[in-house]
């Protein structure tokens, strides 16, 4: 009976909280609901995978979601220089404009160069890139009647498929982590977008030659930072500078730069277009040249 | 006994509610109710083709969002013929125009509309179609956009931690067997 006498009690129990939640904000319910996100504001698909420019990351997240749903961003990219090749594509989830999980698998084809340094004519390093990022303040876009910007923090743990390859160079390890810090803003009054990142990395090239290196090791603060005009609701034209390190003493190393264009055909279709110069990359000078890269999602 | 009485003179002063419009519970006017700094010179006043402009810009903005499945549920009980004119006066004010906002602050205004980020946005789609129609140029339409887009946070009353909730319910839902 007592037992009998509990159960009752805790069905009471259950339909009061029931009652509770059910009905003490009913107008306040939030509808879970996909895409919303305005066109470009969730940024283009970097070539590590998370939202951003080309070559730098940004403080938004990816995916056509807003606060209410979940969105995704699919890319291919690929990036010809005079003597290289570096083709990513991956895929990065956004969840209620908060949290970005993201993976990318880049190829480093060494085109003629690999015969020359002895690997083989058209040697690749492959490297894995997943991510995560989390929107700390501010809002880049709402956020007009105040200087504060929309702050992103996030890792990237990176993968490189050639470990030989890339001690034998120099390098102190095949994978990494990198962290970063992002502020985005975009100022509507002047159609002007920017932001910054600062990131702690060993990487060397992106981490395609490896981690930490002969000339030194440890996390050092590298810089990227963006500036972009919106010039239609569809075309944003840009400019990017990212610095790297330069430790390995087989080859200088140096700050990678870019002049693009994005648009969007809808919002589940974007390309953007770039000129590219990566600088030097194992004792190949001025790898300039195109970045093309396709993007869809939802 | 100074304010209530300044509130009364206010209140008095309201102009005569024009004949199409409802009438709406008392309050007391200011153009601070239009929620942001108006913009000090009128050259994105002229940009939106004066007032004639931007009354067209109202009227084809709020019919967008009756007819938008989105966002319609929001203007359901809307008065159209009111909020045409308020919003209007709203947009002049803040474009540095001649106007006086007489309508209702936004947080009033939008109070138990439970509207999400996701409309928000879809308003703003509306916003920007309505004046791509007048053909106010882009970089004038940001810089209207730039006024109205902090009040988001007095429009969406519904985030984050509700949403997860919601999908935590689908998700049972979905996983829940079925009798």
């Amino acid at each position: 009976m007592s037992v009998h006498n509990g159960g009752m009690k805790n069905a009471a129990a259950l339909i009061t909280l029931t009652l509770l939640v059910g009905f003490a904000r009913p107008v306040m319910a939030q509808d879970f609901r996909s895409g919303g996100k305005l066109l470009l504001t969730g940024g283009v698909s970097s070539i590590e995978g998370s939202a951003g420019g080309g070559l730098s990351t940004w403080a938004v997240i990816a995916g056509g979601e807003t606060a209410d749903g979940i969105g995704v961003a699919a890319h291919g990219t690929a990036v010809r220089t005079g003597d290289f090749q570096l083709t990513t594509g991956g895929i990065a989830v956004g969840i209620f404009d908060r949290v970005e999980l993201s993976y990318a698998r880049q190829a480093f084809d060494t085109r003629q160069v690999g015969a020359a340094l002895g690997l083989g004519k058209g040697f690749t390093f492959d490297q894995d890139i997943v991510g995560v990022k989390v929107r700390l303040l501010g809002d880049a876009i709402y956020d007009q009647d105040r200087w504060m910007p929309q702050i992103s923090v996030g890792l990237q743990y990176k993968s490189n498929d050639e470990p030989g390859v890339v001690r034998f160079v120099g390098a102190k390890r095949a994978s990494d982590v990198d962290y970063y810090m992002s502020a985005t803003k975009l100022f509507l009054s002047t159609s002007v977008l920017v932001s910054g990142t600062v990131r702690a990395t060993r990487a060397n090239q992106f981490g395609i030659l490896g981690y930490g290196g002969d000339k030194s090791d440890g996390y050092k603060p590298e810089f990227e930072g963006s500036a972009a005009w919106l010039a239609t609701k569809r075309l944003v034209i840009g400019v990017e500078g990212r610095t790297k390190p330069n430790r390995l003493s087989f080859a200088k190393e140096g700050a990678a730069y870019d002049v693009f264009a994005a648009y969007a055909f809808n919002k589940s279709l974007s390309i953007t277009a770039a000129y590219v110069d990566l600088g030097p990359i194992a004792g190949f000078r001025g790898q300039r040249g195109t970045y093309l890269s396709l993007q869809t999602g939802f | 006994m100074l304010i209530p009485l300044l509130v009364a003179i206010a209140l008095q002063a309201s102009p005569a509610v024009p004949m199409a419009e409802k009438a709406v519970d008392p309050y007391v006017q200011s153009n601070a109710n239009a929620g942001a700094v108006p913009m000090k010179d009128d050259a994105t006043f002229k940009a939106f083709h004066g007032v004639e402009g931007i009354k067209r810009i109202s009227a084809a903005f709020v019919d967008r969002n009756m007819a938008d499945p989105r966002v319609k549920e929001i203007f359901k009980d809307a008065d159209t013929v009111r909020l045409k004119r308020v919003l209007a006066e709203q947009l002049c004010y803040l474009l540095g125009g001649p106007c006086t906002y007489t309508g209702r602050d936004m947080l009033a205004v939008h109070k138990n509309q439970g509207a999400q980020a996701t409309d928000f946005n879809a308003i703003v789609e509306n916003l920007q179609a309505a004046m791509d129609a007048e053909r106010v140029p882009f970089t004038a339409q940001n810089r209207l956009l730039a006024k109205l887009a902090p009040m988001e946070r007095a429009v969406v009353e519904r985030k984050d931690p509700q949403a997860l909730r919601s999908l935590k319910k689908r998700m049972q839902a979905m996983l829940a067997p079925k009798e």
